[in-house]
């Protein structure tokens, strides 16, 4: 808890002047910290930047060395992306030369010209954007909750065995998760869960619980016990006490947790390919497999991959005000 | 209003004892204090009452309704922390009307019943401010406010002036005892602070070791003290403690001294070692006195100086003296003790001997 010197009754402290932003010497240091975290935030970035482009390039652009940073941007990678196509016979081609001369040719017409192949369905990108979302939403949702729930337990009660078991808890992740594929594969399979989207929320609940449990204890941990001791007898119930009382103040935590055990969730990708082939198979691997298929389109890899990036940093971005505190938390002595 | 009841209640953790078995009876409206060093085991004994801790053995009664198992919001008392515990999520008036929502109170009577407590605390101009923009003692303001706005059975207070100021806590000590006096409501009340307790307190208990040692009045335990650690305790300095040995009337003491026993103590005492106590203000400078012994420091506390007077080399006393005078290191001193204020215990029980006419 904040230590205000006392004044009196009714003079609280309103107003703080900091040093650290008004001295000169501070300021161009601190320009200098900036300029640093800046060049570091640039080139962690390239990479997206790179990729970003890749998908609205054409695929002449794609390979042209030394790398264009100005191209004429084509939404050819995200058709490649999104659809499934088939080499279109010399005939077909022929007919839509013709046309072209016309200058009647739908938008997808035009890219079978260009490509020489003809679109013949959508492909199952968005299917498998479907299942991660599916997938690493509820594996999320259960871990993050489970984990909220033992946490305070763990936190707040003579649990039997406590050590032992958080060790056991935190054991499961002393493995590659490598290691464990074969058997949850058999087991998987004599269970009916192989391929399964519930299958898949198991075990990534599973292999998040350990990280939520232990990183949620350590925020609830630094929730003073007092507050829900003054709110049991204000009168309130040992679940009222929690949810008026501890959770708001465990937001950060959860908020932490959340995002990890989504990227975690989300990126996932051994067992993904071991546990599904196709009905919960999720993004990474399958945006994996477009590498193999009929030469590599890196348009449409790119664009795979930047339409799956896309709810992670929605996420991310939206709770960014609650990680930020929860980097700090605790670093402030009470 | 309430009174409380405990019957050999006790606490252990494991085979240690938290609190050994205690007997207590809390009149209505009363204010009780529980005294000891830090880990004796009286806010364990408060936190029993309140129901936050269970009880490992006895029955602990509140206006003659066994709680001993009852939840803790089912037994209508108020916790005042000693961090204050206010949440910091909420505002002061939220903190204060929290109590209230629980009880279901329309939000007229919650706002009518903040208004009187506030006034009463006179903090109308803190309600809109999170605690974390509250001086200390605003925050434990807010937090009596929170206690007192459910108009409960009792108050029980876990040192609550012990996260103050020095200064502030005297200020706070007042309006603490002011308010007691005028809700007129039972409290107990938990402190290592012996001069807070006598303060405050309407009856002490004084603990330590987990076992109370002496329960009385402020009055009580500062001049009739049940024994050798009560009477180190209370007081500062605490009571003068002096080995010796009594024969024929005598009590011979370190240093060559020789002590004739008051009258009222000459039946009582056996014979053998004894243990004179006499508190600093007891005993008084005298050229003629019976005690002799050499200053060893003299130090100025405003109204009045605190002599230390070395009997031998190994035992000190302190008396007090005038309101000025220093004596230099080395100057022998003679003095007499108050005959009705010397006190004598047996060190082997270390418990106080009682004169016959004295209360037991």
């Amino acid at each position: 808890m904040a230590r205000f010197e006392d004044t009196g009754p009714g003079v609280p402290v309103v107003e703080s002047i900091r040093v650290d932003k008004v001295s000169p010497t501070a300021r161009i240091f601190g320009g200098v910290r900036a300029l640093i975290v800046l060049a570091f935030a640039i080139i962690g970035l390239i990479p997206v930047v790179v990729m970003a482009s890749t998908a609205f390039k054409t695929r002449a652009d794609i390979v042209s060395t030394p790398p264009k940073v100005l191209f004429q941007p084509t939404l050819q990678g995200l058709v490649y992306l999104l659809t499934e196509r088939a080499v279109a016979s010399p005939s077909r081609l022929e007919e839509l030369k013709k046309n072209a001369e016309t200058g009647n040719l739908t938008f997808f017409q035009q890219i079978a010209l260009d490509s020489g192949q003809e679109i013949t369905g959508p492909s199952d990108y968005i299917f498998r954007l479907r299942n991660s979302l599916i997938i690493a939403g509820f594996s999320t949702l259960a871990s993050v909750v489970l984990g909220l729930f033992s946490a305070y337990a763990f936190s707040r009660f003579n649990v039997p065995g406590k050590d032992d078991l958080l060790f056991f808890i935190l054991s499961t992740r002393m493995l590659p998760a490598v290691v464990v594929t074969i058997p949850l594969f058999l087991m998987y399979r004599q269970l009916g869960l192989h391929d399964k989207h519930l299958g898949m929320i198991l075990l990534y609940t599973v292999f998040n619980l350990s990280f939520s449990v232990w990183l949620l204890k350590g925020f609830i941990d630094e929730i003073p016990r007092e507050y829900e001791e003054a709110a049991l007898v204000d009168g309130y119930t040992r679940w009222q006490a929690f949810y008026k009382i501890v959770l708001p103040q465990a937001v950060t935590g959860i908020a932490a947790t959340t995002v990890f055990c989504l990227i975690f969730a989300w990126n996932e990708y051994a067992f993904a390919l071991m546990m599904t082939s196709d009905n919960a198979q999720t993004a990474p691997p399958a945006i994996a497999t477009m590498l193999g298929r009929g030469g590599i389109e890196w348009s449409a890899i790119a664009a795979g991959t930047l339409g799956f990036l896309i709810p992670v940093v929605i996420v991310t971005f939206t709770l960014r005000k609650y990680l930020l505190r929860g980097i700090t938390f605790g670093a402030i002595r009470r | 209003m309430a009174t409380i009841e405990l019957k050999q209640v006790e606490k252990k953790f494991g085979s240690l004892f938290a609190v050994k078995p205690m007997d207590l009876t809390i009149t209505d409206g009363e204010f009780v204090v529980l005294l000891g060093p830090s880990g004796c085991g009286k806010t364990t004994t408060l936190r029993m009452i309140s129901g936050l801790e269970t009880v490992s053995g006895g029955q602990i009664l509140l206006n003659g309704r066994n709680v001993t198992w009852r939840h803790p919001s089912a037994r209508d008392i108020a916790f005042v922390f000693q961090f204050y515990a206010l949440y910091p999520h909420l505002t002061a008036r939220e903190n204060i009307a929290f109590p209230l929502q629980a009880q279901r109170e329309s939000s007229e009577t919650i706002e009518q019943r903040v208004k009187e407590v506030v006034k009463l605390l006179q903090i109308e101009h803190l309600l809109n401010m999170r605690p974390g923009k509250l001086s200390g003692g605003d925050q434990q303001r807010v937090a009596l406010a929170r206690a007192l706005v459910r108009r409960p059975a009792a108050f029980l207070m876990d040192e609550p002036l012990g996260a103050l100021d020095a200064e502030f806590r005297e200020t706070m000590r007042a309006e603490i005892k002011r308010l007691h006096i005028l809700q007129h409501a039972t409290t107990v009340y938990v402190t290592h602070d012996q001069i807070e307790a006598i303060a405050m307190g309407d009856r002490i208990v004084v603990m330590s070791a987990a076992e109370v040692q002496q329960v009385g009045t402020p009055h009580d335990v500062y001049y009739d003290p049940a024994n050798l650690f009560v009477a180190r305790f209370i007081g500062s300095p605490g009571m003068n403690l002096v080995r010796g040995n009594y024969t024929e009337g005598v009590v011979r003491l370190p240093g060559d001294n020789r002590y004739p026993a008051p009258e009222a103590w000459r039946g009582v005492l056996p014979g053998g070692d004894i243990v004179l106590g006499f508190r600093p203000e007891a005993a008084y400078i005298n050229p003629n006195g019976t005690l002799s012994g050499e200053v060893y420091a003299s130090d100025m506390h405003g109204a009045y100086t605190m002599l230390h007077v070395n009997l031998n080399q190994t035992d000190i006393v302190h008396i007090r003296g005038d309101r000025q005078t220093l004596y230099p290191i080395g100057t022998p001193v003679r003095f007499d003790l108050d005959p009705a204020m010397a006190r004598f215990f047996e060190p082997a029980t270390e418990k106080a001997l009682r004169r016959a006419e004295v209360r037991a």
